[in-house]
């Protein structure tokens, strides 16, 4: 085996500056050792008022009944499985990160997973508050786990894609809490070697497992850490072919559609890259981790942002196409009457500005590698992709076969905005708390980058370019002192 | 599990490390553990480890998730409370691959990691002697265990020869050891004999 470690001087380094082993462990684990700076404690006050904002919105609803929202006889499914989509489709990206980034071997998402897949976390918890809460009675929430009960039996329906929906959200968010949490214990473990006060020392004890480095450890570390990327990559694709055969299986109109299940995964993916970049253009700022997020590692995610985009374009164009070329009335009214045109109009024209016009931006390098730029893109994407999902609900129910019952304009009562701005609250309250208290940065697996695509390291290696082949090839295979 | 007496020898650097293991371990010495910042690939290689069957594991998991899904809903359907929806077939294979393909991917998940918490023996709130607090930032550290053979003063001196740095003699309950080295009871040394 040779220990030289090459990588061409023409990749960009992962790593930046003049870094060592023990050097990636300081700035990566500072933030936490220190006190927090004043801005941590307004976001996190913010968000935990917004937080209790959405407690007492559902304390309402539960007392009072989902008649506090402004659902009605058509338009059945209004914000609340709006935001439900929403934030299932952000909890995308961690995923996608973690295991579909380590299977195709690219080594940029060492820097971003960590962060990534707490957010898919909380996502997912935020998206399961929405159907469950939806049931309205919900102390009766346990009825749609299949168990064997004194009525009947009675089963759950195995058939409805809305029980597959249980299956696979509940599958999706153990399954990335334990490839989470796995790949965290070793960065406890560094944590708990460090700590100098009582807490940590307590805390960092408890949750890094007693982890202790050894090599068999890591070997299992790696087959397991591989396996679940394995099992969690078709795992992303089928929670939201599964979410959106919720719609592609019923009947209405602009619903009943076979392109639905790529188009929403690829529309997953997009929204979720941006609530990545929306958060780790914060956290590196804030925590000074500039040299591990790299503007390389934003350019990266944004050229997924910017192919994700057009997927989702194309599969605008292909149901405007179909709802024409498939000669459906019903369906060429909901698209061509209700959507592109009809009151809804600002809605459907907002998600194509911000889905697929704004994100055709990034074909320029310039404004890929811009923060402020990308930044501000990240948060147009994310508004984007809410109506999305607002314009399929909303603009396929609000019309349907019988005119008489056509509803009029749809707006959400004060409670179901409360709820919404509440899961943002539990979303960001978790992310503050996250950032503070565990290591942003996947620790352990940067190191094993380190001397391949550091910074410095690579410095190290440019003088072998300049070589023969035959001097290249012998010390590559030979080993190398630099 | 015993207390045992052990050669702590720490390097900074990977590329002294490998070389070390190899000489240490022909040397006759038992390694214990190398304990490493980072997976360091080939390492296990090196000290003689066999490869984890913890894929294996997974993939019986796996299959219990698959089987346990097809079974269940077929029961349900057809067993314990009969459901004719439209006279449609009794087990709508394509209706079950959703839930099917989830519960095969919970099983796998939930079973190999419970599956290697339990081989690496470690838990919420679990202690183990720590031989460098170090070893999970920047430092390689090798332990050797010492055995009634074992002259604590030639191990030392050897491990300063392979290039160990802060080289010191600790006691401590011993952990566990799983590779073939210790499961054979045949020395590295006999082996190439």
């Amino acid at each position: 085996m040779s220990l030289l470690k090459y990588e061409s001087s023409l990749r960009e380094p992962l790593v930046d500056g003049d870094k060592t082993y023990h050097q990636v462990t300081e700035d990566i684990c500072r933030p936490i050792e220190v006190k927090p700076l004043k801005s941590w404690y307004v976001g996190l006050s913010i968000s935990l008022l917004l937080l209790l904002f959405g407690v007492f919105s559902i304390y309402r609803d539960v007392t009072y009944g989902i008649g506090q929202w402004n659902l009605n006889r058509t338009i059945g499914w209004g914000w609340d499985i709006t935001n439900f989509v929403w934030w299932v489709g952000i909890g995308h990206a961690g995923t996608l990160i973690s295991a579909i980034l380590l299977l195709f071997r690219q080594g940029w998402r060492t820097g971003v997973n960590r962060a990534a897949e707490a957010m898919t976390i909380f996502a997912v918890m935020c998206a399961g508050q929405f159907p469950i809460w939806h049931m309205g009675r919900v102390w009766m929430a346990f009825f749609v786990m299949p168990y064997p009960n004194s009525r009947g039996p009675v089963w759950v329906n195995f058939n409805s894609p809305l029980l597959w929906d249980v299956f696979a959200i509940s599958t999706y968010f153990t399954v990335s809490l334990l490839f989470w949490y796995s790949g965290l214990l070793p960065d406890l473990a560094t944590l708990r070697d460090r700590a100098k006060t009582k807490f940590r020392k307590f805390f960092y004890g408890l949750t890094s497992f007693g982890w202790s480095g050894s090599t068999k450890h890591w070997q299992r570390f790696e087959a397991l850490a591989l396996v679940l990327a394995g099992l969690s990559a078709p795992l992303v694709l089928s929670v939201h072919t599964i979410v959106s055969m919720d719609f592609a299986t019923s009947v209405i109109p602009g619903w009943h559609t076979q392109i639905f299940p790529p188009y929403f995964v690829a529309g997953a993916i997009f929204s979720g890259f941006a609530m990545v970049q929306t958060l780790l253009i914060i956290t590196r700022k804030v925590l000074g981790l500039e040299e591990y997020i790299t503007i390389g590692h934003i350019e990266a995610m944004n050229k997924v942002i910017v192919m994700t985009g057009s997927i989702v374009g194309c599969a605008y164009l292909t149901e405007l196409f179909i709802a024409w070329y498939s000669g459906n009335p019903y369906e060429y009214a909901a698209f061509y009457k209700y959507r592109i045109a009809g009151p809804y109009v600002w809605a459907y024209w907002t998600m194509m500005t911000c889905n697929v016009v704004s994100p055709q931006l990034f074909w320029s390098e310039k404004l890929r590698r811009n923060i402020e730029f990308t930044f501000v893109m990240s948060i147009v994407v994310n508004i984007g992709m809410w109506f999305e999902r607002f314009v399929i609900i909303v603009t396929s129910l609000y019309r349907d076969y019988l005119p008489s019952s056509w509803s009029t304009f749809y707006r959400p009562t004060i409670w179901e905005v409360g709820f919404f701005m509440g899961t943002i609250g539990l979303f960001f309250t978790c992310y503050f708390l996250f950032a503070k208290y565990f290591p942003v940065i996947a620790v352990a697996e940067i190191k094993s980058v380190l001397k391949t695509s550091g910074e410095n390291y690579k410095k190290g290696m440019e003088h072998l370019e300049n070589e023969s082949v035959e001097v290249f090839a012998h010390d590559y295979l030979h080993g190398h002192d630099h | 599990m015993a207390i045992k007496k052990f050669v702590v020898g720490n390097f900074d650097d990977e590329n002294v490390l490998f070389p070390a293991v190899k000489r240490v371990r022909s040397a006759g010495y038992k390694i214990h553990d190398v304990y490493t910042p980072y997976p360091v690939h080939g390492l296990d290689g090196a000290l003689g480890l066999r490869q984890t069957s913890l894929h294996t594991a997974g993939f019986i998991y796996g299959i219990t998730g698959t089987t346990t899904a097809l079974t269940g809903i077929s029961w349900i359907f057809d067993v314990d409370w009969l459901m004719n929806i439209g006279g449609k077939p009794h087990i709508p294979l394509p209706a079950m691959i959703p839930i099917t393909f989830e519960l095969t991917v919970l099983f796998a998940a939930v079973g190999m990691v419970f599956t290697f918490c339990w081989l690496n023996k470690i838990a919420p709130g679990v202690k183990k002697h720590v031989f460098n607090p170090r070893s999970t930032d920047d430092i390689f550290t090798m332990v050797i265990e010492c055995t009634e053979h074992t002259n604590v003063e030639q191990a030392k001196a050897f491990l300063a020869s392979v290039g160990a740095q802060e080289i010191n003699e600790q006691v401590a309950e011993d952990g566990w050891w799983w590779g073939t080295y210790d499961k054979e009871q045949v020395l590295y040394k006999e082996e190439l004999a």
